[in-house]
């Protein structure tokens, strides 16, 4: 009896926060890496840091409906941010991913005034100029950010005075991870809470949210700082465990390469974003080690195929399928 | 000896041939972009495609630089239309960030196809005698190669402008862009107006790209590499507007060059300084139209 109404519990608290089979699947995809994979922890590493990055714009763009070329210049931002308080104020872990985050944040604030008075195809152009100009200032400010050298030669303490950095990336993954499971609950928190409801109502129809009392703007400028921010945590979390920031944190093709993994994942539903990253990551570190090249064609194909054949992504894809056999 | 005058006279003259060449190569995507609505990533892929086949003939062929270059024009057009027929059918019908990721999709394909074909090195096509050197004029010497581009330019913007406004095509082209229901409803083949305009496009992107070597110099990542300054050129000209991006690619090849020469410590970031200013106080761009 007591077994039962403790199992309640848990599944209460789960359906409460709308958790479900996928994020189980995620947290078990994470202790099996932790088990089996000892020599892919840096990947692995990798391929978390990007999970956070695809989140961040899943909430702008899946739920916001705020399109962005350049989401890229808010994890370089956290990266350099991070960088730099290791290098000149304190080399702290945690107190470096807040100040990348808050960095980042107010980047997303100050840059959210120009890209958010505009839509479509012209607030695709600004997030991509506001990226191409912080690309160009880590650039040009060589005195500050070593231009194409990048930053390097600062250290990081252990994690909450307790976790040393080892070389094999174990405690650097595992961080990360701890890092993924916050973030994930906070969106998840603020996905279904009245500010994400909201944003996916402004995402499907700008106009009527605003006949409803509901202040657009501002909601939207909350909602892109947070990911910001995000993006700025996720910089700074890389900043840390590869002990490298340069110029490619900032570069057009990371903001690509992101915006293909949340389509490959699928927008909107936040595991969507993980699971693209999770694929994007993997696939590329295995075919640029075989054939770069040719990996960016079949890359080039799967995303043409993808658009076509699968607008919502994989999840989306598979949501469809499983949807189908039920209702038969 | 040049005096502060004279070197800001030349200047001038490199702004404005290298911002005729922006002109070129990006006047196409502002049809895609503002006309057909289509987020068209690929554009500067279509600039490098031309590049590459003119220096292709003329290393294969020996064929004169003269010749390569209408050629290359035909092909890249060519191959603009078969893709036009094909792929962008489905891109028309996905949304702004559908159409993105496709296009870069295609981006990707075609620079990885070119990295097989021609080698990952930067090529440059090496000039015709005719085009190398100086042309004097008093205390001042202009390079003949800047002149060729501004005048290949400039010719072609004012072809481009008589066929708009005093042809057939251009009147349907216009009908179609303002109101493509009421344009299908008199007769025309809006479908046919966009496939050729687009092929047009991508020729004068191709046009661009063979000319404006020696400014942007040939290599697979073309597409990816100088697609942020084509977007740029666009979005500030206005989305649409021909002679918005005339405009803004005169602007920012004027102040990009400047802003080199005269503080060069800050390099490559004025342009973006300016894009950013222009966006920030004409969100619509220069020329931009409402909606």
């Amino acid at each position: 009896m007591n077994t039962q109404s403790n199992r309640n519990l848990v599944v209460g608290a789960f359906r409460r926060q709308r958790y479900n089979l996928a994020d189980v699947a995620l947290v078990a995809a994470a202790i099996l890496t932790l088990i089996f994979g000892e020599y892919y922890l840096a990947l692995a590493a990798m391929v978390v840091i990007m999970a956070i990055f695809a989140l961040s714009l899943d909430l702008a763009q899946g739920y916001g409906g705020v399109e962005s070329l350049g989401h890229a210049a808010f994890f370089g931002v956290g990266a350099y941010a991070a960088a730099l308080y290791a290098l000149h104020v304190s080399s702290e872990p945690i107190s470096g991913l807040l100040v990348g985050a808050i960095a980042a944040g107010l980047a997303g604030l100050l840059s959210g005034f120009a890209v958010l008075r505009t839509q479509g195809l012209t607030q695709l152009m600004l997030t991509l100029a506001v990226a191409s100009l912080l690309y160009e200032l880590a650039n040009v400010a060589k005195s500050v950010t070593n231009g194409d050298d990048g930053l390097t030669g600062y250290d990081v303490d252990p994690v909450l005075g307790l976790f040393q950095f080892d070389i094999f990336g174990f405690t650097g993954f595992v961080y990360a991870c701890v890092v993924l499971l916050l973030v994930y609950a906070l969106l998840k928190k603020l996905v279904n809470a009245s500010i994400g409801q909201t944003a996916q109502g402004i995402r499907e129809n700008q106009t009527r949210m605003r006949m409803l009392g509901v202040p657009v703007e501002r909601r939207l400028w909350l909602l892109y700082t947070i990911s910001a921010a995000i993006a700025g945590i996720a910089g700074a979390l890389s900043a840390q465990i590869n002990r490298i920031v340069g110029l490619d944190s900032l570069a057009f093709t990371l903001s690509a390469n992101v915006l293909v993994m949340l389509a490959l994942g699928g927008p909107g539903r936040l595991y969507g974003a993980i699971f693209g990253a999770i694929l994007f990551v993997l696939l590329s570190d295995r075919a640029a080690a075989i054939d770069p090249t040719n990996w960016l064609a079949v890359l080039g194909v799967v995303l043409i195929l993808i658009v076509r054949y699968a607008p919502d992504g994989l999840a989306g894809l598979v949501s469809r399928t499983v949807g189908k056999r039920s209702a038969k | 000896m040049p005096n502060a005058l004279s070197t800001f006279f030349i200047l001038t003259i490199d702004g404005v041939s290298y911002g005729m060449m922006l002109f070129l190569i990006s006047v196409g995507l502002t049809i895609t972009l503002g006309v057909m609505r289509v987020v068209n990533l690929t554009h500067s892929a279509f600039a490098m495609i031309g590049g590459f086949i003119a220096l292709w003939l003329m290393q294969t062929t020996g064929m004169h630089f003269f010749a390569a270059l209408p050629l290359s024009v035909v092909a890249t057009m060519a191959i603009s239309l078969a893709m036009e027929r094909t792929l962008y059918q489905w891109v028309y019908k996905s949304n702004p960030l559908g159409q993105l990721l496709m296009t870069i999709g295609m981006t990707f394909v075609i620079t990885a196809l070119v990295k097989n074909l021609a080698g990952p090195q930067i090529q440059t096509i090496t000039l015709p005698p005719s085009l190398i050197g100086q042309l004097s004029f008093g205390d001042m010497s202009i390079s003949t190669y800047r002149l060729f581009v501004l005048g290949t330019s400039v010719a072609v913007a004012a072809a481009l402008w008589l066929c708009l406004e005093y042809t057939t095509f251009g009147a349907r082209l216009r009908a179609a862009v303002d109101n493509p229901r009421m344009a299908r409803c008199v007769g025309i083949n809006v479908a046919l107006v966009f496939s050729v305009t687009f092929a047009i496009g991508c020729g004068l992107a191709a046009l661009g790209g063979a000319v404006g070597t020696q400014m942007l110099p040939l290599e697979p990542y073309y597409g990816l590499k100088y697609l942020v300054l084509v977007l740029i050129v666009v979005a500030v000209g206005g989305l649409g507007s021909l002679k918005g991006s005339l405009y803004s690619a005169l602007l920012l090849g004027f102040i990009d060059t400047m802003g080199r020469y005269y503080i060069p410590a800050l390099g490559g970031f004025i342009i973006y300084l300016a894009v950013l200013a222009i966006l920030l106080v004409r969100p619509r761009g220069l020329v931009g139209r409402a909606g």
